[in-house]
């Protein structure tokens, strides 16, 4: 599949703090491509650069073929930006702020729909003031997509709403990447890099420490599966024979088998041939947090 | 070109909606008419308004009042605030070039002052007779001089001052100054030593002599709208050069 955006050695500083440090990346038409890492991290940095919205100290970019910082103009019209620090103008009215921003483009899309998909069809009148965070946050979305992009950059799209919009929120920029529109995404969620993203760059002090499928990443750097139960068994002494398994840990009664591949299944078959047939056999997989966390050797939130 | 008028129509409605705006650019140079109207009448009195009633000379001055307000309180105050928000970095994501953000301020700022004129010249008419303007059509021509010079003179201050705060402050203190020294407050006769030297380097004081020029039937004041020109070139080229997105 072709890049629509491809960047090379992207450097920006701040004064002496190094927010971008040579980072190189391509994102695929129509794919959901996710900057997942710690706030600071260089994220919303490296998508401001490629929005034009910020000058990079050196390094490549395209995006839709279009360099930003000589043709910014020409990408704002065919891009579309969910900005983590901006705002409108108090008093402006949810409807008046989607037609003006429907404006820029003869190929918009029609902003009853938005209203009506990002579940602002009854604030239609209200003024951007009088909204609540999480409202906000989905105008922005959708003054995001109103004029049809072909890539839509998407800034912690999430905070602020609830559990229930977020995963709405989700099922919507599905909905976005089936039309055909590429996503990039910036999140420090890591249920949300996992749930949605094709692909997810782990950003960590200005640098991609590692890039892959969710999946991918799981795989190659947390690979390890923990299989719980509880027994009264004092002998298991046999399971730890299973070339799959790494270690048995007893705390009691629980058990926690911890190793790699299909360990659940050959552990699950050891126990009913012991006569051991527990109820609440459960595996534990692991997660793209898991990777996170070895990967730079802290959580998101630090 | 689309982007343009709507966000001018938007502005407009911004503008309706916010009151401290229509009451420093539309409802101040109502109360002063008034109030001026009221003690002076329009006899003339020698010696005082360049010898011509009061209110004749206040009519064309009160269209400058207006002009003034919007380039020192509203559109400083607005850009400013704009910036300060990311309102501004907000409209150029969305590929706003700065020709329909200006452009946009520029067209509200007639609309504005044709507004706020016409609100004076109906309730001078009505309650203080007033002459007509004696040349039209170069009253025309020094009313838009006048309203692109003083809305240049807002993006200057608006580019310039960092916050909302700062462009409230300098904003009023230029107001007040130019609206007491500047001809729309007391006779220009009766300021005296710093008064009139402050006086004179106020741009209000020489866009409300290129407007009364026409007006009272004297020549057209040809330095009064070649400072001011000068005043508008100067003041949209700080504006281009200092103006920032964000």
């Amino acid at each position: 599949m072709a890049s629509i955006i491809e960047v090379r050695n992207l450097r920006k500083t701040y004064g002496n703090t190094i927010a971008v440090d040579d980072i190189s990346f391509e994102v695929a038409e129509g794919e959901i491509f996710g900057f997942l890492g710690p706030n600071g991290a260089g994220k919303t940095t490296t998508v401001e650069c490629l929005q034009a919205l910020r000058k990079p100290d050196s390094g490549n970019i395209r995006v839709l073929g279009i360099d930003p910082h000589t043709q910014a103009q020409a990408l704002h019209r065919r891009i579309g930006s969910q900005l983590q620090e901006s705002a409108l103008p108090d008093r402006i009215k949810v409807w008046e702020a989607l037609d003006l921003f429907a404006s820029v483009t003869p190929n918009a899309l029609d902003w009853q729909v938005l209203l009506e998909q990002w579940g602002l069809a009854g604030k239609q009148k209200a003024s951007f003031s009088s909204l609540s965070g999480g409202q906000r946050q989905r105008l922005f979305v959708a003054l995001s997509l109103v004029n049809n992009p072909e890539v839509v950059f998407l800034d912690e799209m999430t905070t602020g709403l609830d559990p229930a919009a977020r995963h709405v929120a989700w099922d919507l920029i599905r909905a976005i990447r089936d039309r055909g529109t590429t996503v990039a995404l910036v999140t420090h969620f890591m249920d949300e890099a996992e749930e949605l993203c094709d692909r997810v760059a782990i950003v960590d002090r200005g640098k991609i420490v590692a890039s892959d499928t969710p999946q991918g990443l799981i795989d190659k750097h947390a690979s390890e599966v923990r299989v719980i139960f509880t027994t009264e068994q004092e002998d298991l002494s046999w399971l730890s024979d299973i070339p799959e398994v790494r270690e048995v840990i007893r705390k009691g009664p629980r058990v926690e088998v911890e190793g790699s591949g299909p360990v659940l299944a050959l552990a699950a078959a050891a126990l009913v041939e012991h006569g051991i047939i527990p109820a609440d056999l459960r595996v534990e997989k692991p997660a793209l947090e898991d990777v996170f966390l070895k990967m730079t050797g802290h959580g998101a939130g630090e | 070109m689309r982007t343009l008028f709507k966000l001018s129509w938007v502005e407009i409605k911004l503008f309706i909606r916010e009151p401290i705006t229509v009451v420093f650019t539309l409802a101040l140079p109502i109360i002063f008419l008034f109030v001026m109207g009221g003690v002076f009448g329009n006899t003339p009195n020698p010696g005082f308004y360049r010898d011509v009633g009061a209110m004749d000379y206040y009519m064309p001055s009160y269209y400058g009042l207006v002009m003034m307000a919007i380039g020192t309180v509203a559109l400083p105050v607005h850009l400013a605030g704009y910036r300060e928000r990311g309102v501004l970095r907000r409209f150029r994501a969305s590929s706003f070039s700065i020709w329909s953000v200006l452009g946009s301020q520029l067209l509200v700022s007639f609309i504005i002052t044709i507004v706020g004129s016409i609100l004076i010249t109906i309730f001078g008419l009505l309650f203080y007779h007033p002459h007509p303007p004696v040349y039209p059509g170069q009253l025309v021509a020094a009313f838009v001089l006048g309203t692109v010079c003083f809305t240049c003179f807002g993006f200057f201050l608006g580019a310039v001052l960092p916050s909302t705060r700062s462009a409230q402050g300098v904003g009023l203190i230029l107001f007040f100054v130019m609206m007491i020294l500047g001809g729309a407050g007391p006779p220009p006769e009766v300021l005296t030593g710093a008064m009139d030297v402050i006086a004179k380097i106020t741009p209000l004081r020489h866009v409300i002599w290129m407007l009364q020029n026409p007006w009272l039937g004297f020549s057209w004041n040809t330095s009064a709208s070649l400072i001011t020109a000068g005043i508008t070139v100067v003041a949209a080229l700080l504006a281009a050069r200092f103006f920032r997105w964000e």
